[in-house]
């Protein structure tokens, strides 16, 4: 942790320069380091599920390697889990081979796996903060682009594929070349209703889905301060959507908080030499990034896309774009087949959209303060007729705690489903889809064709307007209920 | 890996920007554990319609895509590596690519090559009038050829010789695994372990 490394920072004050956030945690992971080569970088947490990791393991085997640190490596079940009678063998044969050999290869290569049933099983970047192994500071990746959501801790965390899983579960390290950093400065007060959800929609729609390459993000200001370690989740998961691996906050007394009472956190002399580093975990008054931009709070709505990537988004009062009012011709093409798409009409008011589904749930809204907020909503009520609401918790232990707070019954008794643990219609990879032409407000992260099940069209929205929108069966925010 | 110098065949104009990973390959098609077989979830939902350009006949046989720009965006499935590999591409043209998608392909050995929109745009129109036009991708002179056009293209050094000499990453970082111990040596104390498992 010793190793000095020169500085990316353009400015210079005394022969010392500041260095940025993002900086910090690389050159306190560097390996080795040469001219003309990636860094080797350190790897303090790999977490795994058995959609990336089959074919890893296979490389460790052919090639006779162990895996390096399987107590710096944990696994669980989660992208093609189903979320019914999980009591039951899973009837996808094919789904549950894969399942099946995630937890052959944790028993033989001696891996910590929570799997379906266990009450730690969950989408893996739930799993992670909640057992407070995921800490400031650190390097965590996964073969899964959210990973970006540890980043909320003020770790370094980003997705990989396969050959760097492979590559970690072998060595502990991965070869990266040095990103660049962007500061994204949030300052002011989001208004009631105006959640975390909606900063980062209105990130993506402001810098586009490749405007974030080649960058670490780094969230700051007054508004990215004030929110719970859950909304900087939400914030940091959507960070690949923007187009960059890793987004990050800096750590403060609301971070060293979440994490002190975790299983975990470091205990006694531990603790206190842990939050002595994690107190210098910020970028220096003097660094500079390569890029900065900065979006106002106050003016923020709730926002809501009406495209196929997670950019095209607007807020929730504005009406479907017409593409002919879009200059460049690659935007106005992708607009148009956007709306084709979608099936949707330029000049419509987004707020008359009709919905067919909720889904409440993901890695981006699937935490106990998303049930929280949603079921607060939906108290009392009822989801509109034929409208069907699916709520997927994040976690096993999200759920066990949701029901001793009766958010489950809030649910069921407003006439939507509550359902077990998993990535589910997010990704919709198990039987959790959309059919043809079926449309949906989602809490989650893509709007991807086809993302949610082939044909399926995709709105994604805050849990605060997935919850108003169940109940009106149109795109919609509290204040219009 | 195999040793990547320099590639020459027909090109597939894909004449759309933003092609995500799950276009590329819907996660229906994630389920298999071994690194073949994608091809069938190749682009899977564009390739019922008889008139995407991987069903045309004269395409037949392409190894070179050349696609809009941010392509491989979203999701981190090496998947869509192997699936445009076991549908037998060899390169794929882009001026913009997805850093997750991008390093996967380097992973791989499936070369992946920025060139500026507007070589896009004149390799989109040269290869719509002439399918045939053949196209090479010489990795060792940094070039795209067709034609009598040249255009050169940018690839750090370290990644072009390790896809010239077809070298497995993980025995590169092997041969340096005295530095990782050192490093493991110096690590803090209150970095937390997965095991023994604390609930």
């Amino acid at each position: 942790m010793q190793i000095l490394v020169p500085f990316l920072g353009n400015e210079e004050h005394g022969g010392v320069m500041g260095k940025t956030l993002a900086e910090k945690i690389w050159a306190d992971h560097i390996v080795s380091s040469a001219a003309n080569e990636p860094d080797l970088l350190y790897i303090d947490l790999h977490l795994i599920h058995e959609v990336t990791s089959p074919q890893a393991f296979d490389g460790l085997r052919l090639a006779g390697r162990p895996v390096r640190r399987p107590d710096l490596t944990i696994a669980t079940e989660d992208h093609n889990v189903p979320t019914l009678n999980i009591d039951q063998p899973i009837a996808d044969p094919v789904s549950k081979l894969q399942v099946d050999t995630l937890r052959a290869n944790c028993k033989e290569f001696g891996v910590r796996i929570h799997s379906l049933g266990d009450s730690q099983q969950g989408i893996v970047h739930v799993v992670g903060p909640q057992l407070g192994i995921t800490q400031p500071g650190m390097t965590i990746v996964c073969g899964d682009s959210h990973t970006s959501t540890h980043g909320a801790f003020g770790a370094l965390a980003f997705g990989i594929g396969t050959s760097e899983v492979e590559h970690v579960l072998a060595t502990q390290t991965l070869p990266l070349i040095r990103p660049k950093t962007m500061a994204i400065n949030v300052e002011g007060t989001l208004k009631a209703g105006v959640t975390s959800k909606d900063i980062i929609l209105a990130i993506i729609a402001k810098i586009g889905t490749g405007g974030g390459q080649g960058y670490v993000l780094e969230y700051r200001g007054s508004a990215i301060r004030a929110l719970s370690m859950e909304g900087r989740m939400t914030v940091c998961n959507m960070s690949i959507e923007a187009g960059a691996r890793a987004g990050l906050i800096a750590p403060d007394e609301t971070t060293f908080a979440y994490v002190k009472d975790k299983p975990h956190a470091p205990q006694g002399a531990d603790w206190d030499a842990a939050v002595a580093y994690w107190k210098t975990l910020h970028t220096d008054s003097d660094a500079t990034f390569d890029k900065e931009i900065t979006i106002n709070a106050d003016e923020l709505e709730p926002f809501v896309t009406w495209g196929t990537n997670p950019g095209q988004g607007l807020p929730l009062n504005a009406v479907v774009p017409n593409p002919a009012e879009i200059a460049d011709a690659e935007e106005r093409g992708a607009a148009e087949r956007a709306l084709t798409y979608m099936g949707l009409v330029a000049g419509t008011p987004l707020k008359s959209i009709t919905v067919d589904t909720v889904f409440l749930g993901s890695c981006t809204n699937g935490r106990i303060e998303d049930l929280r907020a949603a079921a607060a909503i939906l108290k009392g009520k009822k989801i509109a007729p034929s409208l069907r609401l699916l709520v997927v918790p994040g976690s096993a232990k999200v759920r066990l705690e949701a029901e001793a707070e009766g958010l489950d019954q809030v649910f069921l008794d407003a006439g939507g489903e509550w359902r077990n643990a998993g990535c589910s219609m997010c990704l919709g990879m198990n039987p959790d889809q959309l059919k043809p032409q079926e449309r949906a407000a989602s809490t989650s992260n893509r709007n991807f064709e086809g993302r949610q099940g082939k044909g399926g069209r995709t709105h994604l929205v805050s849990p605060l307007v997935a919850a108003a929108t169940a109940i009106r069966g149109t795109l919609s925010s509290p204040s219009d209920l | 890996m195999e040793k990547f110098i320099s590639h020459t065949g027909t090109a597939i104009p894909l004449r759309r920007s933003n092609v995500d990973t799950d276009q590329i390959i819907p996660a229906v098609y994630l389920k298999r554990v071994t690194k073949s077989g994608f091809e069938d979830g190749l682009f899977s939902a564009w390739r019922s319609d008889p008139e995407f350009v991987l069903n045309k006949a004269e395409y037949a046989g392409a190894t070179v895509l050349v696609a809009g720009p941010d392509f491989g965006t979203g999701s981190s499935r090496e998947h869509a590596v192997w699936a445009l590999q076991n549908y037998g591409f060899k390169v794929v043209l882009s001026s913009r690519f997805a850093d997750i998608f991008r390093g996967n392909s380097q992973k791989a050995g499936l070369l992946t090559v920025i060139l500026p929109q507007e070589v896009i745009e004149e390799l989109w129109q040269v290869i719509e009038s002439d399918p045939t036009t053949s196209v090479t991708v010489d990795l060792e002179a940094k070039s795209v050829r067709f034609g009598s056009a040249t255009h050169p293209f940018a690839i750090d050094d370290y990644t072009r010789w390790r896809l010239m000499e077809g070298l497995d990453d993980i025995g590169l970082t092997l041969q340096k695994i005295d530095e990782v111990s050192a490093f493991e040596a110096e690590r803090a104390s209150f970095k937390p372990k997965t095991l023994p498992a604390l609930q």
